[in-house]
């Protein structure tokens, strides 16, 4: 019988770590079994024995790493509970990105829930949030301070498009990660009525045939990454790559470009400022202060363990608020979804 | 409120000048009177609605939340107007028509009491979004610094309206927001409107460099030559009681010159050069351009500051003589008439611009070379039958400036320029030698982003990835040893004393006009030689 939360699941150097299943989520090094919450490298790594995932996010561990990323896989369906070890496990979709689902664990009636990366905001590219109710629910912080209050996403692309109309000579540089943003603001560009060509650096090629393949629409899309291409090939276009890529060499081959970045950091004028954003676009693929606090109070667990980002101002909001909250310390989670 | 919020979020963030000017004129296009000229006097500097102060923001601050949270939220962001804008949230949310406009936003502060004040922010705060929240915020601190002069405001304006900039620095004065007769004008909606102010900005004429296929054409008796004074190109006009200074922009530079304002007891129009210089009895002993720098970019001028560093204007020309316009006088009339009306004014703040004699364009080429005052910048050359006509018209006048200072100094950091130039490192600190011969260091001396070609900065750029040391953000540290390390020529037009570098010097225009790669970095020059031609150019007290 278990008595206390610990038992079920406990922070440890290699990640969250279930003593009761003998199993761990997101480890951030090689373990013998691993559940992995959604496909961004800070969560999913490769070398691990026995991997359980979405199919999505199975799928896209074996775009970026190859086929061999472990020595094992098992598919988890979603909403379906399984059982390791005696503790029973289920995946409910978390509403970040392709594949992307919060686990479920649970043992003599105690249910913890660790959501990985979610948001709670619409997004055409995968499926939305579900509230899972339990004893203590696992939350990511990576927006956790009043400050920030992700604006209408429809609004920040329509702010791209318009700059789009006004600078019809210079091409349009939007910086997004490669997995996950980039598909929404290239899928949300469609919605808003933006029909053109899309050029989109080969670091992302496989993972928007992928996300086509699996019924999102991207509309046309073509290699911005030609050797042959002259700086008036790309006048008056929309490129997305990877934000890294365009401070090198590579972005050189657009003319006179305005340099977009779409993340939620976007929202702070400095976080712009320094990295030479033109044209900052908040769009977050994680919860705003208002979605993480409003989850808290939806969910009402008992406990509530606050990890990667800013937990001590989450931490101090659930103190204001009544709710039991601790931060739970755990390394190598770097963001790479929203960073 | 709304798009004047989104006006300046991207103004902020956009370097180049022409998209500024795009992003201004685009908003003119779209926005109703009054909220544009509102916005054009706020980034005019213009509007003067400024009235509530930090603290009161805090307060208000404290009373929607948590202290702690708050604490947490302004040392990230780390600006309280911006901190407060994101963090602000609303009661409840706002109806669509209860957004209030920047000119509902002006016109209630204008009627407001200080208290008042901070309850009205208040309320809009909770109608508006963050960005524009931000915009509030900036706009009652009086805290808007984002980057657009009131010149490109102007040029934005001329562009608007299919204009010369000239037409719109002439009416300026006379105008007051919100604008709406010189918008309604640049829509060809209406006449265009009267200059209506006392002591109007008369746009000035400028100069075209002289090049070598123009030597033949200066000959004594079509161009009188004088001297070109190193210090700020001014435009005097006293008329029915006001005086005003203007630059040559056509900013109104008054309240920085009292000194030279008290002495304006003339009728007319003058152009001239404002220097600072001491007089005596007989003789006027002009300062550097650095003792100028003392007087300029001041809000207030102290009796001190006037007394160590007293303002002086030479004058070159005379565009209204009383009340009568001149300026379609040929110039030699006009130098006549000058020439008469300095006498009547007061010899310790005003004297004449010399002309300099010569027969021969070779006497000029001496001249050039040798001026007899280390703040002369070269010779302008003027058509004795040109009038005075506003712009830059090609063949009228001429300058001809004394050739640049030149000096070898070893790059040291390299910084990410914006734009065009984001994936190129290319902003260029470079330094020169100081301290013992036999162990000396690097002192950076100045700064350079220009003066190279596409092909040279792509070799800047590969060097400086190559021999990167460190990095820090944006700037890298390059590999600057005496017998490692890229030697750049830097020319320069002048230099000054700096309290604010560790050099003790600052360039005026540096720019790369070379790239030596030829040479090793300890040849480059030494702090001394920039040293001794400080000493050159000193005040003479």
């Amino acid at each position: 019988m278990l008595t206390r939360p610990e038992e079920l699941l406990r922070s440890t150097p290699e990640g969250l770590y279930s003593p009761a299943g003998d199993f761990y989520i997101d480890p951030v090094s090689p373990v013998e079994r691993a559940l992995i919450t959604h496909g961004h490298a800070d969560h999913a790594r490769s070398g691990h024995q026995k991997v359980m995932a979405t199919r999505q996010t199975l799928d896209i561990m074996g775009i970026r790493y190859g086929d061999d990323f472990a020595g094992s896989t098992q598919t988890a369906e979603l909403g379906v509970v399984t059982e390791i070890n005696g503790v029973k496990v289920s995946f409910h979709p978390a509403g970040h990105v392709l594949g992307s689902a919060q686990i479920a664990v649970e043992k003599d009636g105690m249910r913890i829930v660790c959501s990985g990366d979610y948001k709670r905001a619409a997004d055409p590219t995968c499926l939305g949030f579900e509230l899972v109710p339990c004893d203590v629910f696992i939350t990511e912080a990576t927006f956790a301070l009043p400050v920030f209050r992700h604006p209408n996403a429809r609004d920040e692309i329509a702010k791209l498009l318009k700059s789009i109309a006004q600078f019809p000579e210079r091409s349009h540089l939007v910086g997004a990660y490669a997995l996950g943003k980039a598909q929404r603001v290239i899928r949300m560009m469609r919605d808003a009525g933006y029909d053109r060509t899309i050029y989109i650096h080969g670091a992302m090629t496989k993972l928007c045939d992928y996300y086509q393949s699996q019924g999102i629409d991207l509309g046309p899309l073509s290699s911005a990454t030609v050797e042959t291409g002259t700086p008036q090939d790309f006048a008056g276009s929309v490129v997305v790559g990877p934000p890294s890529a365009f401070l090198d060499r590579w972005a050189r081959r657009f003319p006179d470009p305005v340099s977009c970045f779409a993340s939620g950091w976007m929202s702070i004028r400095q976080r712009a400022r320094q990295q030479g954003v033109e044209l900052p676009i908040i769009l977050s693929d994680h919860c705003d202060w208002d979605e993480l606090t409003g989850t808290i109070k939806e969910l009402a667990p008992s406990q509530i363990w606050v990890t990667h980002g800013r937990e001590e101002a989450l931490v101090r909001w659930c103190e204001l608020n009544g709710f039991a909250a601790r931060p739970l310390n755990l390394v190598g989670y770097e963001d790479e979804g929203d960073g | 409120m709304k798009e004047f919020a989104a006006l300046l979020d991207r103004l902020v963030l956009t370097p180049q000048r022409n998209g500024k000017i795009t992003l201004l004129v685009d908003y003119f296009r779209q926005t109703p009177d009054p909220d544009r000229g509102l916005a054009l006097a706020a980034i005019t500097r213009d509007l003067d609605i400024a009235n509530v102060k930090p603290a009161m923001l805090r307060g208000l601050i404290a009373e929607r939340m948590d202290e702690q949270l708050f604490a947490y939220s302004y040392d990230y962001v780390g600006d309280l107007a911006e901190t407060i804008s994101l963090a602000w949230a609303a009661k409840e949310p706002s109806r669509v028509n209860a957004i209030p406009t920047l000119g509902d936003v002006v016109a209630s502060l204008a009627r407001a009491s200080r208290s008042d004040a901070i309850r009205l922010v208040e309320k809009w705060l909770d109608q508006l979004d963050a960005s524009a929240r931000y915009a509030l915020l900036k706009l009652v601190t009086g805290g808007l610094r984002i980057g657009v002069s009131a010149r490109l405001a102007k040029q934005a304006l001329a562009d608007f309206g299919k204009v010369d900039v000239g037409e719109i620095e002439e009416l300026w004065h006379g105008l007051k927001p919100p604008y709406q007769s010189l918008f309604a004008w640049l829509e060809g909606k209406a006449e265009k409107p009267a200059s209506i102010a006392a002591a109007p900005f008369r746009p000035v004429m400028l100069s075209t460099p002289l090049e070598e296929p123009d030597y033949a054409k200066i000959i004594a008796e079509d161009y009188a030559a004088e001297w070109k004074w190193d210090g700020i190109r001014v435009q005097l006009t006293a008329e029915a009681g006001q005086r005003r200074i203007y630059s040559r922009t056509g900013d109104d530079i008054s309240h920085a010159f009292p000194d030279i304002a008290d002495a304006m007891n003339f009728e007319g129009t003058l152009d001239g050069e404002l220097l600072v210089a001491r007089s005596s009895t007989d003789t006027i002993e002009i300062g550097a351009f650095g003792d100028l720098q003392q007087r300029l970019n001041r809000k207030i001028v102290t009796a001190k500051q006037m007394e160590s560093h007293p303002a002086f204007v030479r004058l070159y020309d005379l565009l209204f003589d009383g009340a009568e316009d001149i300026r379609a006088l040929p110039f030699a009339e006009r130098r006549e008439k000058l020439e008469r009306f300095v006498t009547t004014l007061d010899a310790t703040r005003f004297d004449l611009s010399p002309l300099v004699p010569y027969e021969t364009f070779h006497d000029l080429v001496e001249l050039r070379k040798n001026p007899p005052h280390p703040i002369i910048e070269g010779l302008m050359l003027k058509r004795r039958d040109s009038t005075y006509v506003p712009g830059r018209p090609k063949g009228p006048w001429f300058k001809w400036k004394r050739d640049p200072f030149i000096i070898d100094a070893v790059l040291v950091y390299a910084q990410r320029g914006h734009g065009k130039r984001s994936s190129f490192y290319s902003d260029y600190t470079f330094a020169v030698w100081t301290g013992p011969e036999e162990n000396p260091h690097l002192v950076p001396v100045g700064k350079a982003y220009f003066g190279f070609t596409d092909e040279e900065l792509k070799q800047l750029d590969a060097y400086v990835r190559n021999n990167t040391t460190e990095r820090f953000g944006p700037v890298r540290s390059v590999r600057a040893e005496p017998d490692h390390g890229l030697v750049l020529e830097i020319a320069f037009e002048g230099l000054n004393r700096s309290k604010r570098h560790k050099s003790g010097v600052a360039m005026r225009f540096p720019r790369i006009s070379r790239l030596r790669w030829d040479k090793p970095p300890i040849e480059a020059d030494r702090l001394e030689t920039l040293e001794s031609l400080l000493r050159n150019a000193d005040p003479v007290d």
